[in-house]
């Protein structure tokens, strides 16, 4: 009953989030629904606010919506426990954050393995995996450099190299340019059309920045809760 | 195990990027642990001093109903008798006064025993010994003095004299008895001191050494079962435990209840080290969760973090305590028999674990707080941290 086609890799049905801040209620997402389909490169965009970080924390399995449904990657997501939610999203999502979240004291390298040291492998063909996942982000050369030795770009590179590398159906991106200069926003953008084009990653990116929106395929407008009309 | 092991091994990596907070709750719980076994040491040192140099053959015979050897007395005939049992190889008896000295540490007046002994004195406590001078000719005011005694006392070097009330006596030689509370006193003979000090024919205690440590009982049962004496019939050992039970019981409790105190403080620094790591590490332990490591290994590795800064504390402390302290010599006021007794503080092995075990317990108490924030944080909030 829970298996959905895979035509829709995102699934959301009447989804409401509300906050209780004191005896105020704020409903961040308000009766939300929500296609995406495998493949796509969705943008979503609105004001701050408006409830896109929310939405794409829910279809990552970090939150649990007030009500309605969540289907993603075939499985209804929003009734798991949390240790159930975070085996699925170990499996099937690939987080990539505004600020990277790199762990300081690892390696470029240690970094991209970290979600492979879930998975049941040897320490040869998680460095194999680390190295290829590097490769395809362009960053061989700088494996065993640390956080703070890499530029903004560079740290961007490894990050979107950890979400690869255990190759989820989805990849998440909050911002991935937000903290970025133009050219290496530009650089990171066209590297996710690559994973989009090239190696068939479905991609839900958050962004502020119309530019940034442009290279989607689809872009969802968000706005108090509740999404707006569509761009294609 | 895996998750739990990756996690824990790159929280201990950070530890140079968080060193402050994690050297002041080190420091912390160093500082407790060392004042919990120096405490204890003086404990142990105390009833160790009470207590070395005596043999399981070693016995003491006292007035029956006396606590010690201030309150103990015979008179000549009585201590005849006892000295007579034929379960005895040798018998001391032995008088036993205090007189004044000068600690050479704060110049102030304190109680010392000054015993006089029988020709069977040095061959009762077998470790006897003369280290300088000579032992006291019989018949004359002469004094040896135990090395601990001359150690912390002013005039007790070899050649000088001193004055107790009207009378002067040489010191002509130092003892040592292997360790032990007698190396505090000072040694005469019995019947010089009976004099000076007007005692008559009478004496405090009887030393004696069995033949053989099993006679005791029949020694025991020889002494108390005839209807001429009333005395108290003890091995040695159990005597000086007794004599030590007082202060050594108050030394420990001093030493748990400041130990106890300092332990609070330690664990607040501990907790607030744990909290400061988790907090500070809270996008790090949310993006984990993000990528899908589950809760429980965050706490093993705050939890691991937590004990491994104690167990460093504590044995950073332990040693501590130990360089600073084993063998430092003090004298003190014996509540037994008001006189001082020289000791050594005693760090004991198993004085060291009680004061790691501690640091762990402040460790566990202050990682597990903190540990469970880190692990029931909203993975949403700790990303946004």
């Amino acid at each position: 009953m829970n298996e959905k086609t895979l035509d829709h890799i995102v699934e959301l049905k009447g989804v409401t989030k509300t906050y209780h801040r004191g005896r105020e209620r704020i409903e961040v997402l308000k009766q939300l629904d929500l296609e995406i389909e495998t493949g796509e490169f969705a943008a979503l965009m609105g004001p701050s606010g408006s409830g896109k970080t929310t939405l794409l924390n829910l279809i990552g399995g970090l939150d649990h919506p007030s009500a309605g449904e969540i289907h993603v990657s075939g499985q209804r997501i929003e009734r798991l426990g949390s240790r159930a939610l975070a085996k699925w999203r170990s499996n099937h999502i690939g987080f990539i954050f505004q600020f990277y979240n790199l762990m300081p004291v690892l390696t470029a390298q240690r970094n991209v393995e970290l979600p492979l040291l879930l998975k049941k492998m040897s320490s040869k063909e998680r460095r194999d995996r680390a190295m290829t996942a590097l490769e395809i982000v362009g960053l061989t050369d700088r494996a065993k450099h640390l956080p703070r030795e890499l530029s903004g770009g560079q740290e961007q590179r490894v990050a979107i190299a950890r979400a690869i590398v255990s190759d989820p159906d989805l990849l998440l991106a909050d911002e991935p340019t937000g903290d970025l200069d133009r050219d290496t926003a530009g650089d990171i953008l066209e590297l996710l059309q690559t994973l989009n084009t090239r190696h068939g990653k479905t991609i839900l990116m958050v962004t502020h920045d119309p530019a940034a929106a442009d290279r989607a395929g689809r872009i969802v407008h968000m706005d108090k809760g509740r999404l707006l009309e569509e761009a294609a | 195990m895996r998750q739990t092991l990756a996690i824990t091994l790159q929280n201990l990596r950070s530890i140079p990027g968080r060193i402050g907070p994690s050297l002041v709750a080190v420091i912390g719980v160093a500082g407790v642990v060392a004042v919990l076994v120096a405490v204890l040491s003086m404990a142990r040192g105390f009833e160790s001093a009470l207590t070395t140099g005596t043999d399981p053959e070693n016995v003491v015979i006292m007035r029956s109903g006396s606590s010690g050897e201030l309150d103990s007395g015979f008179d000549g005939p009585t201590t005849r008798l006892i000295t007579q049992a034929p379960q005895l190889a040798f018998a001391s008896p032995e008088l036993y006064v205090v007189v004044d000295l000068q600690k050479k540490s704060t110049g102030t007046q304190a109680n010392v025993p000054f015993r006089g002994i029988s020709e069977d004195g040095p061959a009762v406590r077998d470790e006897f010994e003369i280290v300088e001078g000579r032992l006291f000719e019989r018949g004359r005011k002469e004094l040896i003095a135990g090395v601990a005694a001359a150690e912390k006392f002013s005039g007790l070097e070899v050649g000088n004299t001193l004055q107790f009330g009207q009378e002067r006596w040489d010191v002509v030689g130092l003892f040592s008895t292997g360790g032990g509370a007698t190396e505090s006193e000072l040694w005469t003979d019995t019947a010089i001191l009976q004099g000076a000090y007007r005692r008559g024919n009478s004496y405090s205690i009887v030393y004696g050494r069995l033949q053989n440590a099993d006679d005791f009982q029949a020694f025991k049962d020889e002494l108390t079962t005839d209807p001429r004496l009333s005395v108290k019939v003890e091995r040695e050992t159990e005597f000086r435990a007794q004599q030590s039970e007082a202060l050594s019981g108050f030394i420990s409790v001093l030493g748990y209840g400041i130990a106890i105190l300092m332990a609070l403080g330690a664990l607040f620094g501990a907790l607030n080290t744990m909290y400061t790591a988790v907090s500070d590490r809270s996008r790090e332990i949310g993006t984990l969760r993000a990528l899908g490591f589950a809760s429980a290994p965050i706490v093993v590795s705050v939890m691991v973090e937590a004990l491994l800064l104690a167990l460093a504390g504590g044995v950073i402390g332990a040693a501590a305590a130990y360089a600073l302290f084993n063998g430092f010599a003090v004298s003190t006021l014996n509540f037994s028999s008001f006189t001082q007794v020289v000791f050594a503080f005693a760090v004991t092995p198993d004085l060291l674990v009680q004061g790691v075990i501690l640091a762990l317990f402040i460790g566990l108490i202050g990682g597990l707080a903190p540990a469970v924030r880190a692990a029931r944080m909203p993975i949403v909030s700790a990303l946004r941290e």
